[in-house]
C-alpha cells in the first residue's frame, strides 16, 4: 500500500515537472503569465509530491518491508534504525529519488524567490530545471524503481516487478543483504548528501544562464541573482570532497585520503569549472567581459555534475566507490549529449548580442590573472576528463583496457596546481583595468622576500627535493600576500577612521564578505597544501610480521604487537583486533587497535587503521593478516603521514572562509539609507 | 605416440608439483626471514593492478586473487628476477592494464599528448584573444602611472568600495 503511494507520487511528480516545462514554455511563447504562473505552481508542487515518495521509501526501510527488492538489497535485520534510514542513499534506485528530492526542494526555493524584476527569465528557469527533474524522475520510474517487488513463480523463479505479475506469489526474504560494510560509516552517511546538495544546487545557476539566454538578456542579472547558489553549490560539493576523502582515510585502509579513483575525480571535475566559475564571474560583474567564457563554464558544469552522477550510478566505470550498477548509462549518455548541444546551439545563437563592454588593458590586470587561473583550471579538467574516458577509448579502438593510475594525474596536474599557487600569490595584488609589473613588484617585494626564508630553510635543514622546496615556497608566497592584504587593508582603514587594528580588520571583513572569504578560503588552501605536499613527499611504509612482543620501527615511532583477539559481534561481523603500543623516543605514548572486520552477509573484509594523530603526522597501523590459529604472528602494514593533518584543518578554514563569502549580506538596506543621506547633503551644499 | 604421451603425463605432474608447491612458498620465504621482505615484494605491488580490483592497487588490496599475486611476486623475487621482468610477466599474463600508467606506445601516446597540447592550444587562444582586445583599446598615454604614496591607488580604491557600501 504505501509502496504504492510513494510510486504513484513518483509518477504524479513525473507529470508535474513535464507539465510545469511545457506550460512555462507555451506561456513564454504566448506571452500569457497566467500560463507560466501555473507552471511555477506546478514546479512547487514538486516538493510535496516527492517528500512522500521518499517518505515512503524510509517507510519501508524502516519497518523491514523486504518484499522491496530496494529495501531487502540495502538493509537487514541487524542495522541500526539510523542506517535504514539514511539507505535512502544507500543504493542506486533511492539516492536518485533523493537526488530528485534536493532538487526539487531546491527549485521550488527559487520558485519562492521575487520575481517582480526578472519574470522574462521565470519561465526559462522553470523549464531547464524541471526538465532536469523529469530526466532524473524517469530514470527511477522507468528503471531504476525503488519501489519493484519480489515475486515468485510457481516453479519457483524468482522476479521483480511492480504489480502482481499472474501467476506468482509475494516473495518476502526473512532478512535483507544489509547496506555494503564499506558504507556504514558516518562520513559515508553525511557524504553523498553533501555531494548532491552541491551538485544540484549547481543546476540553478545553469537555469538561470539559459534562462538569460533564451530570453536574450545580455547583462549579469543571473550572475547577480545566482551568486549565493553557485557559492552554497560549491560550499557542499567542497565539503562532499573532504569528507569524502576523511572517509576514505578512515576506512578503505590505504594510508591515503586521494586516490585519483574515476568516482572521486567524476566529483572533482564539476568542481573545478565550478571553481573557475566562480573566479571568472566576478570579472562579469567588475568589467562586463568574458560573458561567453562564463555561459560556457556554466554549461560545462552542468553537464559534468549530470556525468558525475553518472559515473557513481552507472557502473560503465566501476571502480571501489561504483557499489550501484545498472543499465542507465545510456540515457545519462544521451541527456547529456543533448542539453549540452542544446545550451551550446543557445549560446552560439546569442553569440553577437553577449558584447563585451570594457576592453583588457593590461596582462598584469587582476582580470588577464584570473583568466589565466581559467586556463590552468581547465587544464586540470582536461587532465582528469581523459584520464577517466581514455580506459573506455582504448577498450574501444584496440580491445584492450589500459589503467590510468594516480602516477598519470599527479604528474600532469602538478605543474598546473604550481601555476595555480604563483597566481593565488599574485593575483590578490593586482588591480582590476591597469597593471604594472612597478605597481606589481612594488607591493610583492615584501611577502616574496619574506617567503623566501622558507626554501632556504628547509635547504639548510637538508631537504633537496626540488618538489618540495618548490611547494613550501609556494604555499608561504601566498599565504604571506594573503596576510599581507588584510594587514595592508586593516591598516588603510585604521589611518582613515581611527578604528583600532582588530575592529578595522573586522569591518573589513564584514563590508566585503567575498573578497576576504575568499582570502580566508586561499589560507586554507596554503594550509592544505602543506598537508598534501608532506604526504605525497614525505610518506613513509613498511610492513613487517611480528609475533608477541617484537616490535617495528618507521620514523620517529616504533610499534610493539601486544595481543589480537578475534570475535563475532551481534551484527554479523568477524573481528579480529590487535592491540599495539606506540612509542616514541623511548616514551610509550598509548595503545592502537587495528582490526580487520568480516561481513558475513555480504562476505566483505574491511581494513579499519588504528591512528596515533597529531599535528606533525600521523602513525598510521594496518592489520594485514595473522595466524589463524597460534594467534602468535601477525602482520602490520604501517605509514608515516607528516602534516597530513593540515589537509583537515585547511579543509576546516576552507569551509569557514567559503561560509564567511556565502553569508547573507545584511546591509544593502543600511547602504541604500547611507547613500541617500549622502545625496541629500550633498544636494543641500 | 606412447612418448607423447608419457611427456604429456609428466608434464601434468610437474604442473601438480607446481600447484602443490605454490603455498607452501610463501611460507616458507616469511618464516626463514631470508626471502624477500614485505616492502620489497610491495614496491613492486604498488605499480601493479590486478584485473578484478580496478583501481586498487595490488600493494593494498585485502583479496584472496591480490594475496596471491603478491605471492606470486614474492617467488619471483626469491628466484633473483628483477622488477622489470615481474612486471613483464604480470603485462603478458593479463594484458597492459595491469600496469598503473598505460605504457607508452601506440594510441596510449594519446594519454600523455592530448593533455600538453590542449593546454598549449588553450594558452595560444587565449594570448590571441589578450593581443586582440589590447589592440582593440583605445591607447592612452597616462598608461604608466607614476603615483606617490600618498595617492596609493589600492587605498582610493578600498576606500571607494567602502564608500559604496555605507
Amino acid at each position: 500500500m504505501i509502496a504504492n503511494l510513494g510510486y504513484f507520487s513518483l509518477v504524479l511528480t513525473f507529470g508535474v515537472a513535464l507539465y510545469a516545462a511545457g506550460a512555462a514554455a507555451y506561456g513564454a511563447r504566448r506571452s500569457a503569465p497566467i500560463w507560466v504562473e501555473s507552471a511555477r505552481r506546478a514546479m512547487l508542487l514538486t516538493f510535496p509530491l516527492l517528500t512522500l515518495s521518499c517518505a515512503a521509501i524510509i517507510y519501508l526501510l524502516v519497518t523491514g518491508a523486504y518484499q522491496i527488492e530496494y529495501v531487502a538489497s540495502v538493509t537487514s535485520e541487524a542495522m541500526p534504525t539510523y542506517l535504514k534510514v539514511t539507505a535512502l542513499w544507500g543504493g542506486q534506485a533511492g539516492s536518485l529519488v533523493f537526488w530528485s528530492w534536493l532538487m526539487a526542494a531546491f527549485t521550488s526555493a527559487v520558485g519562492l524567490r521575487r520575481w517582480d524584476r526578472d519574470r522574462d527569465l521565470l519561465p526559462w528557469v522553470v523549464v531547464a530545471s524541471m526538465i532536469t527533474l523529469a530526466f532524473f524522475l524517469s530514470l527511477v520510474i522507468f528503471f531504476e524503481n525503488p519501489f519493484t517487488r519480489l515475486w515468485q513463480t510457481a516453479d519457483g523463479r524468482q522476479l521483480t516487478a511492480m504489480f502482481q505479475p499472474a501467476g506468482t506469489l509475494p516473495l518476502v526474504p526473512v532478512d535483507g543483504q544489509g547496506l555494503n560494510p564499506l558504507l556504514r560509516h558516518i562520513g559515508m552517511v553525511i557524504h553523498p548528501p553533501l555531494l548532491y546538495l552541491g551538485f544540484v544546487s549547481f543546476v540553478i545557476p545553469y537555469a538561470f544562464a539559459l534562462a538569460a539566454l533564451v530570453s536574450g538578456r545580455s547583462d549579469d542579472r543571473w550572475i547577480r541573482i545566482t551568486r549565493r547558489w553557485s557559492l552554497v553549490a560549491w560550499l557542499f560539493l567542497s565539503l562532499g570532497l573532504i569528507l569524502g576523502g576523511r572517509w576514505a582515510y578512515d576506512v578503505l585502509g590505504w594510508g591515503g585520503y586521494w586516490g585519483w579513483d574515476p568516482v572521486e575525480i567524476a566529483a572533482f571535475m564539476p568542481w573545478l569549472t565550478g571553481t573557475a566559475f566562480l573566479h571568472s564571474v566576478m570579472i562579469q560583474e567588475k568589467r562586463g567581459i568574458m560573458k561567453h567564457w562564463n555561459m560556457l563554464l556554466i554549461i560545462l558544469t552542468y553537464d559534468l555534475v549530470i556525468f558525475g552522477t553518472f559515473l557513481t550510478r552507472s557502473g560503465v566505470l566501476s571502480s571501489v566507490h561504483a557499489f550501484a550498477q545498472s543499465a542507465i548509462g545510456p540515457m545519462f549518455f544521451i541527456f547529456i549529449g543533448i542539453t549540452f548541444l542544446t545550451s551550446l546551439a543557445l549560446l552560439i545563437y546569442r553569440w553577437g548580442e553577449l558584447r563585451r563592454e570594457n576592453q583588457l588593458d593590461s596582462l598584469l590586470s587582476r582580470e588577464a590573472l584570473f583568466l589565466l587561473n581559467n586556463l590552468l583550471f581547465i587544464g586540470i579538467l582536461v587532465v582528469c576528463f581523459w584520464g577517466v574516458i581514455f580506459p573506455l577509448i582504448s577498450e574501444l579502438f584496440t580491445g584492450q583496457k589500459v589503467t590510468v593510475g594516480p602516477e598519470f594525474y599527479e604528474r600532469a596536474t602538478g605543474p598546473l596546481w604550481a601555476g595555480l599557487l604563483v597566481l593565488m600569490g599574485v593575483a590578490p595584488l593586482s588591480a582590476y583595468g591597469r597593471s604594472s609589473w612597478q605597481t606589481l613588484g612594488r607591493l610583492l617585494w615584501r611577502p616574496a622576500a619574506a617567503s623566501l626564508l622558507v626554501p632556504l630553510g628547509l635547504l639548510l635543514q637538508g631537504v633537496r627535493q626540488p618538489a618540495a622546496v618548490l611547494g613550501y615556497w609556494l604555499a608561504a608566497l601566498v599565504g604571506l600576500v594573503t596576510l599581507y592584504e588584510f594587514w595592508r587593508a586593516a591598516v588603510a582603514r585604521r589611518r582613515r577612521h581611527s578604528e583600532n587594528l582588530p575592529v578595522a580588520l573586522w569591518r573589513l571583513i564584514g563590508r566585503n564578505r567575498r573578497r576576504y572569504g575568499g582570502y580566508v578560503i586561499h589560507l586554507g588552501i596554503v594550509l592544505m597544501a602543506l598537508g598534501i605536499l608532506g604526504i605525497e613527499l614525505f610518506q613513509a611504509q613498511t610492513q613487517g610480521t611480528l609475533a608477541r612482543g617484537e616490535q617495528l620501527t618507521l620514523g620517529p615511532y616504533t610499534m610493539v604487537y601486544e595481543s589480537l583477539t578475534q570475535f563475532d559481534t551481534p551484527d554479523d561481523r568477524n573481528v579480529a583486533r590487535a592491540v599495539v603500543s606506540i612509542y616514541r623516543g623511548g616514551t610509550y605514548l598509548g595503545d592502537l587497535y587495528p582490526r580487520r572486520d568480516f561481513y558475513y552477509l555480504s562476505q566483505q573484509p574491511m581494513t579499519i587503521p588504528g591512528v596515533r594523530s597529531s599535528l606533525e603526522d600521523d602513525f598510521y597501523v594496518l592489520l594485514v593478516g595473522w595466524e589463524p590459529i597460534a594467534q602468535a604472528g601477525a602482520t602490520f602494514r604501517v605509514y608515516h603521514n607528516p602534516l597530513v593533518n593540515f589537509v583537515w584543518l585547511g579543509g576546516l578554514i576552507f569551509i569557514f572562509g567559503t561560509g564567511v563569502a556565502a553569508w547573507p549580506e545584511t546591509e544593502p538596506a543600511a547602504a541604500r539609507r547611507a547613500v541617500r543621506t549622502q545625496r541629500a547633503a550633498a544636494a543641500q551644499a | 605416440m606412447a612418448g607423447a604421451a608419457q611427456a604429456r603425463i609428466t608434464l601434468l605432474g610437474l604442473v601438480l608439483l607446481l600447484v602443490l608447491a605454490a603455498p607452501a612458498a610463501p611460507a616458507w620465504a616469511q618464516e626463514g626471514g631470508e626471502g624477500p621482505s614485505d616492502d620489497e615484494v610491495n614496491a613492486i605491488a604498488e605499480g601493479l593492478y590486478c584485473p578484478v580490483c580496478e583501481n586498487i592497487p595490488l600493494d593494498v588490496c585485502g583479496t584472496q586473487a591480490c594475496i596471491q599475486w603478491r605471492d606470486t611476486i614474492r617467488e619471483k623475487l626469491a628466484a633473483g628476477w628483477t622488477e622489470e621482468e615481474i612486471k613483464n610477466y604480470f603485462v603478458e599474463q593479463y594484458g597492459d592494464r595491469v600496469l598503473a600508467t598505460p605504457p607508452a606506445r601506440g594510441l596510449n601516446l594519446l594519454v600523455y599528448i592530448l593533455p600538453p597540447v590542449a593546454i598549449l592550444v588553450g594558452a595560444f587562444v587565449l594570448l590571441r584573444a589578450f593581443r586582440s582586445w589590447r589592440s582593440a583599446a583605445p591607447i592612452t598615454p597616462e598608461a604608466s602611472p607614476t603615483l606617490d604614496d600618498d595617492q596609493d591607488p589600492y587605498v582610493a580604491r578600498l576606500e571607494e568600495e567602502l564608500r559604496r557600501r555605507t
